[in-house]
């Protein structure tokens, strides 16, 4: 009896499976919340609409432009789509890993009927990247102690006597030479033209190294909210949304500096030499995925702005905390008022260079 | 029939010579040997040699540069940089028709970000020149569509460019019979009209992979265009009245008319779209690399460069990798050396306590084994860091101030505490495997020989576990050596070692070529190692087990 | 093949005895023994080693070593026998220090040693397995208890010389260990134990990995060196031939205890108990009680009926039981030969078997299959067929009544 209940089932399971065909995709993310958000907001929603759709994740985004190009010289191709950063996403696109693509053809209008490229503006940086939210670089420190006048500008960091202690920075040039120039006098709009001479590069070490051993240097995200948690540093620099999860959901005494916070984007490409049979699944999902709601609703999970610009008005609420997440985005107006835009075509140039001058310094 | 008592070859019993037949015996033992030991050597053979091999290859290789612009480094060999001056017009014409072809098939950002490793701004200029180099094959295809309307068509160009041969074949083909013919160049006109031909063989090539329309059928590429105007403005007429074929006609009457063409200036075309290439420094950069293999990732990897000049050493503040290797090496000797002193009384417990009590202990020594890389690291960072375990004991024992807690961690003293934690092991158990063999006796025999415990063991059994202690080290030494996930989480900026900088050059600039290079330095310095090892200790003198 | 190699070393041997006086010599009149024991020195037969009521244990529950009593005079060959677990190796280990006795004394020279560590005793020892150190050459092995007692190189060198000629190994000074075969390995460990001139050596079953010819060569040999060189041997092994062609005494051991002392003919022809009767030589044991005992005759009848005349040992009145031992070659059919009057048993021959030097009969006495009689390879020497029935008989002191 019960063995023909189960025989009975399997061979149910078993033509089910065979008549719906299913696809099993693999997407590329950050793993942790970032990527929960991604999957709440956009895969969740898309796979219920599309059971035969089954979509893989993979937490290799990081080493995804390395990668993509081994697999692509093995010849060999596992992934179907790849949340990077906006500057990996150039790398990519010139080494013609990421397919190029036309935004109004592949992605929704907003509801108002503006077109994609008009919507996301600027923010479709290149020809293979396709936006999903703005980040920041920013600062965080302890509350409880850097005394009564908390730091409320970038330079704070720099000032040793005002605010005694280590603050931790990212293991690379990117973001600190900026902020050592503009800190060393360097006037905003002029900080990418010094920084292309080597004086300009010797003059924003140099402010770094007034504070160089007080500096613990960080290569992982989370490393400044947990040497903000156990009081190894006074103040530090990382991702917004992490600090956001440090104060909102872990209640640490970390205060937001926003001052001369970098803006970033973080978006898909498709890498190229899908079959045509994925690639079509993929352009539905990124058509989906990429829409004003979509967007909107993935910063209820994450204190990442959307990256279009009708998405802005919608986002609503934290999903768990219930709390406005519009003043956390590093977009409110609040905490915009001094931010810097990454520098993609810079950075693009001059980061080989300046990375080596950068380390040479670090380890000398 | 077995008569051996002949002069002449021993003979076996059936009348072969012995000597064949005992061949012919151990040829198929050899064959046997070697189908029961070849799945190994295949696995060997793709997992280790071939990367390997493929490494050293990509630490030298440099045949971008020679293929992505093949007409440029061509006219560019004779260029001398020393007298200050850009190259003249025509390298830039051949620029011209290289980069349009390039960005055809999106190489000349590739490109770029291969130069940019030796020039900084390349890559954006290269990305830039992209964009605009359609613009440049644009005047050209004016002037040939002016001319006659007919080279506007793609079956013109095949009829000029392409074999009897292949047009036949192509005439025949349709879209469902799959794959296009292969393109084969019509003689007279590839030498003829040499850039054009080139272009064009690029051009099938690419109709031929994407495979969506016939290249008789495609809109020829401006490139093209450019490329036949040069072509024609150096062709003798007698080459050109050579070409046959349909488009022969056509051909003889733009060679009248191109001399009448005004002139268009190249160079000033490509340094309106971006000031760079009037720059000497970027044209020395592509002739400096346009060698098929290059020493310069090689070179670089020990802090030198090229420059016009020969080789000399970079600027002080870009000198790095020299230092790298030379602490990655101390430290990795330090390393094991807290290996051996930490882990040769542990092995001398082990190797001397009953069996039973030995494996209880063994299952500590290998514990680490099972827990995560990740979480051990993790967890010397909690105890070291100034607000750590460790810090907190030290100030509650009021041994030091809370002031002035010690900094345990983000340094050289953090890489050295928690690697020699994880490459302990690698030192106990070759150190136990070998004095478990050193019979007790031998102490003995040396206390009753009237030696203190000390010169018995200095003397006696410290000798015999330097098989142990010769392994060990080189497995201590050679995993330390190639650690970096350690280093980058506990060394801050003083405890990294050259494989941090190698696993940055894999997975962030991408410049595999000088990661390539590092590495085989790296793989070089253990060789020379080992090969020391052997000159002084002897390498048949490694136990491992 | 091997004839020719036992022919040349029966040569050696005569050109060693002759070299190794004169290596004696020199030896000797260097000697000036262990520091730690010059002072001390007794001569003559006055107690050299002592054991008084020496008790081992090592698990606090049984004892290995039980109440040893043993004295050793200066010069004397003693050997320790006994089975596996008697106790012997671990009476060793204590004199050499590498084990402490649990209670008891353990003198030297007539000081307690107990808490002297082993290398300051000055005791040479020869391990079971050699111990050669493998890393070292055989000159350096033999310079090592020089070195480590500061002597300078050129003393070092010609007293390794000098020890290395005495055991014929002159020429392997820079072999190592694994480059030489048993025999000469043994050779170097002595000399080895030998060459820092201890009056004490201690050898723990030193032959027990040679074969059976180079064995006998070498017991010859070390039991030579021994009294030649004056010195007090310790020696530890399970084989009696051994224990009776090398000793001046041998102390028998089981169950942690010495259950007799003697020299080798005594332990042989006298053993003190059934369990020496037995573990010494080939024996035949028949069981019985006694009957009377008439000075140093006992009468034993045995189960089956039959009465024997037997020397008294361990009994001491009528009824006892007991267990009779005679010896094989001491069984006598030749009735001639026998005491006028002596008690007789009837037998059957079993088996014979023609060993060249000897005959070798087995026949059933008593109820007793395994009853065997050897006797002489001699032109009138009688070749007794089996099925024969015949009688034996012995003389009185030939049969020793022991304990059951």
């Amino acid at each position: 009896m019960k063995l023909t209940k189960t025989l009975l089932a399997t061979s149910a399971l078993v033509m089910s499976a065979g008549a719906a065909s299913a696809i099993d995709l693999t997407f590329v993310s950050w793993g942790g919340a970032y990527q929960k958000s991604q999957l709440e907001a956009y895969a969740k929603p898309y796979m219920e609409a599309h059971p035969d759709v089954n979509i893989i994740w993979d937490e290799s985004s990081a080493e995804a432009v390395a990668k993509l190009r081994a697999m692509n010289e093995a010849g060999n191709l596992t992934w179907d789509l790849v949340d990077v950063d906006a500057a990996d996403s150039f790398r990519l696109c010139d080494e013609g890993l990421a397919m190029e693509y036309d935004p109004d053809e592949l992605l929704a209008p907003a509801d108002d009927g503006t077109s994609a490229s008009e919507d996301f503006g600027a923010q479709i940086v290149n020809a293979c990247y396709i936006p999903q939210i703005v980040y920041s670089t920013t600062f965080g420190y302890r509350t409880d102690l850097v005394g009564d006048t908390p730091p409320s500008n970038i330079c704070d960091v720099f000032d040793l006597e005002a605010y005694p202690g280590k603050r931790s920075l990212e293991k690379r040039p990117i973001n600190n030479m900026e902020w050592a120039l503009l800190c060393d006098g360097v006037a905003k709009e002029d900080i990418y033209d010094v920084l292309a001479t080597d004086e300009g590069q010797q003059q924003a070490l140099a402010k770094l190294g007034t504070i160089k051993d007080q500096v613990i240097w960080w290569s992982a995200g989370a490393d400044t909210p947990q040497l903000l948690a156990d009081g190894e540093v006074v103040m530090g620099s990382t991702y917004n949304g992490r600090l956001f999860s440090a104060i909102a959901e872990q209640n640490q005494p970390i205060g937001m500096l926003w001052d001369a916070q970098v803006f970033s984007f973080d978006g898909w490409v498709i890498p190229t030499g899908l079959p045509e049979d994925r690639l079509a699944v993929v352009k539905d999902f990124l058509f989906f995925a990429t829409d004003t709601q979509r967007l909107a609703d993935q910063a209820k999970y994450i204190s990442y702005g959307p990256a279009r610009a009708s998405s802005a008005p919608l986002v609503g609420q934290h999903a768990d905390l219930g709390i406005d997440m519009a003043p956390h985005m590093p977009t409110d107006p609040a905490n915009a008022q001094n931010v810097f835009y990454y520098n993609f075509e810079f950075w693009a140039d001059y980061r080989d260079d300046i990375d080596a001058k950068f380390q040479a310094w670090l380890a000398g | 029939m077995s008569d051996t008592t002949d002069t002449g070859p021993m003979r076996a019993a059936d009348g072969t010579p012995l000597k064949k037949s005992l061949a012919r015996a151990l040829r198929r033992q050899k064959l046997r040997a070697l189908a029961l030991i070849a799945p190994l050597l295949i696995f060997v053979l793709v997992t280790f040699v071939v990367p390997i091999a493929d490494m050293l290859f990509r630490s030298v290789e440099n045949q971008i540069v020679s293929d992505t612009l093949p007409h440029t480094v061509r006219l560019l060999s004779s260029w001398d940089s020393s007298t200050g001056e850009t190259p003249d017009e025509p390298v830039y014409a051949a620029l011209a028709v290289d980069f349009q072809a390039a960005s055809e098939e999106k190489n000349h950002t590739k490109l770029g970000t291969r130069l940019n490793y030796e020039n900084p701004g390349l890559s954006s200029m290269f990305r830039k020149t992209g964009r605009g180099a359609d613009d440049i094959g644009k005047a050209s295809t004016k002037r040939f569509t002016d001319l006659d309307p007919a080279w506007k068509d793609g079956a013109t160009w095949a009829a000029l460019l392409g074999s009897d041969d292949w047009l036949a074949d192509m005439a025949e083909w349709s879209k469902d019979d799959g794959r296009q013919p292969r393109f084969s160049p019509r003689a007279e006109a590839a030498s003829a009209l040499p850039m054009t031909s080139d272009v064009y063989t690029a051009f099938a090539r690419v109709a031929r992979t994407e495979n969506k329309k016939s290249a008789v059928e495609t809109k020829p590429w401006p490139v093209l265009y450019t490329a036949l105007e040069q072509d024609l403005a150096t062709a003798s007429p007698e080459s050109l009245s050579a070409v046959n074929g349909a488009s022969a006609g056509l051909l003889q009457a733009a060679g009248a008319a191109v001399p009448g063409f005004e002139p268009i200036s190249y160079k000033d075309a490509f340094i309106d779209i971006d000031k760079g290439w009037s720059e000497v420094d970027s044209w020395q950069t592509i002739q400096s690399y346009a060698a098929r293999y290059t020493p310069g990732y090689f070179l670089n990897a020990v802090d030198l460069e090229k420059s016009p000049e020969g080789i000399q050493q970079r600027p002080e503040q870009q000198q790095i990798y020299l230092m790298l290797f030379w602490r990655t090496i101390w430290m990795s000797m330090l390393i094991t050396f807290c290996c051996l002193v930490l882990g040769y009384p542990v092995a001398w417990i082990l190797a001397n306590l009953r069996a039973s009590t030995a494996n209880v202990l063994m299952i500590l020594v290998l514990l680490p084994f099972w827990t995560s890389l990740l979480v051990r690291t993790s967890a010397w960072k909690v105890m070291l860091q100034q607000q750590g375990v460790i810090n907190d004991i030290l100030v509650w024992l009021g041994l030091v101030d809370d002031g002035s807690r010690l900094v345990l961690i983000n340094n050289q003293f953090g890489t050295i505490v928690a690697m020699t934690h994880i490459l302990l092991p690698f030192m106990i158990l070759p150190l136990y495997s070998v004095m478990k063999t050193i019979p007790p006796t031998y102490l003995r025999a040396a206390k009753s020989l009237g030696a203190t415990n000390w010169t018995a063991f200095w003397r006696v059994y410290f000798p015999q576990s330097v098989p142990g202690i010769g392994a060990g080290s080189i497995l201590c030494y050679i995993l330390a050596i190639g650690y970096y996930i350690t280093p980058e989480l506990v060394g801050g900026t003083q405890g990294v070692f050259i494989s941090n900088r190698i696993a940055f050059h894999i997975s962030s600039s991408l410049n595999w070529g000088l990661a390539a290079a590092l590495g085989s330095i790296l793989l070089g310095a253990v060789l020379l190692l080992y090969y020391v090892y052997d000159k002084i200790v002897g390498i048949d003198n490694v136990k491992l087990g | 093949m091997k004839g020719v190699v036992l022919a040349e070393r029966v040569e050696n041997r005569a050109v060693f005895r002759f070299s190794r006086v004169k290596g004696l010599e020199r030896l000797t009149k260097s000697n000036t023994g262990s520091p730690n024991l010059t002072n001390a020195k007794t001569g003559g037969d006055a107690a050299f080693v002592e054991f008084e009521h020496v008790q081992k244990s090592y698990d606090g529950e049984t004892l290995v070593v039980k109440d040893l009593n043993l004295t050793i005079a200066k010069g004397e060959f003693l050997t320790m026998l006994g089975p596996s677990g008697s106790g012997k190796t671990t009476c060793l280990m204590m004199l050499a220090g590498f084990e402490t006795a649990t209670h008891g004394d353990i003198r030297l020279g007539g000081k307690p040693i107990n808490n002297i560590p082993p290398h300051k005793r000055g005791i040479g020892m020869v391990f079971q397995n050699y111990a050669l150190f493998p890393h070292m050459t055989v000159a350096e092995n033999l310079a090592f208890p020089l070195e480590v007692r500061g002597m300078s190189k050129s003393d070092r060198e010609a007293k390794v010389k000098r020890a290395l000629d005495m055991v014929q190994m002159g020429k392997f000074g820079g072999r190592r260990p694994a480059q030489m075969s048993g025999g000469q390995q043994q050779r170097v460990a002595l000399a080895r134990a030998l060459v820092f001139e201890p009056e004490l050596v201690l050898m723990d079953e030193p032959l027990g990995a040679l074969d059976k010819q180079l064995r006998e060569h070498m017991q010859f040999e070390i039991t030579r060196l021994a009294h030649d060189l004056g010195i007090t041997t310790v020696y530890v092994t399970h084989d009696q031939t051994e224990a009776l062609t090398m000793s001046d005494n041998v102390a028998v051991f089981d169950d942690g205890r010495i259950q007799q002392l003697a020299p080798p003919d005594v332990l042989y022809e006298e053993p003190a108990n059934s369990f020496v009767a037995q573990f010494i030589g080939e024996n035949n044991t028949l069981l019985g009680a006694v009957k009377e005992i008439k000075g140093d005759i006992a009468v034993v009848e045995l189960d089956d009926g039959e009465l024997i005349d037997c020397k008294p040992v361990n009994v001491s009145k009528p009824g006892e039981r007991t267990r009779v031992s005679i010896r094989p070659e001491r069984v006598e059919f030749n009735k001639a030969r026998l005491q006028p009057g002596a008690h007789t048993l009837k037998a059957e021959v079993l088996e014979f078997i023609y060993m060249g030097d000897i005959f070798r009969t087995r026949l059933r006495v008593a109820g007793n299959d395994e009853f065997v009689v050897k006797t002489r390879n001699a032109p009138d020497q009688v070749r007794l067929q089996p099925g024969a029935q015949i009688e034996i008989g012995w003389l009185p002191q030939d049969c020793r009544a022991l304990d059951a």
